[in-house]
């Protein structure tokens, strides 16, 4: 049956064709999207900090290890403290490394929060680490990081 | 395609002296990020929230400062533990210098 052997190689010469021209139209689109890095969320807590030391832990940030859609991400932050006069969570940041511009969020707390915790929802344009860095009334800093796979970046062009 | 941003705020009406709770905020706000080109190629000027406030009986409580990775229609919640009988006022600023507020009594039993 040649005919039917001929409509088989059409098919799959047009399905690459198809192949061909995604990626092509991909890697036209890419470049043009300048995305922050690591960098950008380092010199932004430069900027904030003059490049202090930052201790792990204290901070439970809660973000999803997969976020379907990337425009509506849900985040908290909590931040272990007594939440008092003399010892309490001042500021908290959120960065987002693999998005346009990396800040995300800044929080500031006083010692009426009786808890340092809040949440909201964020965009994300791609898969990348959201960083969180807690600043105590002491000046103490801690900092956390949390992967999240984005499976439709939320950054329309 | 400017909605007029409606705010809702849950804060619960009674609280127990020393009761920690939970205040939970929605404001609808287009959050139009600034990255985005219309059709036409052309960027689409940024309008968002940048500033949300919490104050009770006057004094700032809470503050968050949003950027443009906020989603549409930003949602905030955050604790406050309750001392004495008031009110929180609670204040959105937008990029074009409007203001958005909302009031709620607390009672403390």
């Amino acid at each position: 049956m040649p005919n039917w052997f001929g409509i088989r190689t059409a098919t799959a010469t047009r399905r690459q064709a198809l192949t061909a021209g995604a990626a092509g139209a991909l890697a036209v689109l890419l470049p043009r999207m300048v995305l922050a890095d690591e960098a950008a969320v380092a010199d932004a807590l430069k900027k904030l900090y003059g490049g202090k030391a930052m201790a792990e832990g204290r901070i439970k940030l809660d973000v999803p290890p997969i976020a379907e859609n990337g425009l509506v991400v849900p985040i908290g932050v909590e931040v272990e403290s007594p939440m008092t006069e003399a010892d309490y969570v001042k500021a908290v940041h959120v960065f987002a490394d693999g998005n346009p511009l990396p800040g995300v969020v800044s929080y500031r707390f006083t010692p009426d929060c009786g808890k340092a915790a809040a949440a909201t929802r964020m965009r994300l344009a791609q898969t990348q680490n959201v960083v969180c860095v807690a600043e105590m009334s002491n000046g103490t800093l801690f900092t956390a990081k949390s992967n999240v796979k984005v499976t439709i970046g939320g950054c329309g062009g | 395609m400017s909605v007029q941003s409606k705010p809702r705020v849950r804060v619960p009406a009674t609280a127990a002296k020393g009761e920690l709770i939970e205040i939970k905020t929605l404001i609808s706000h287009e959050m139009e990020s600034g990255q985005r080109k219309d059709s036409a190629g052309k960027a689409i000027p940024r309008k968002i929230i940048n500033k949300f406030t919490a104050a009770f009986d006057g004094k700032v409580v809470f503050e968050a400062d949003w950027q443009p990775a906020i989603s549409v229609n930003p949602y905030q919640s955050f604790f406050y533990k309750a001392q004495k009988s008031g009110a929180f006022t609670f204040k959105w600023k937008d990029d074009d210098g409007s203001e958005y507020t909302a009031e709620s009594k607390l009672t403390v039993t």
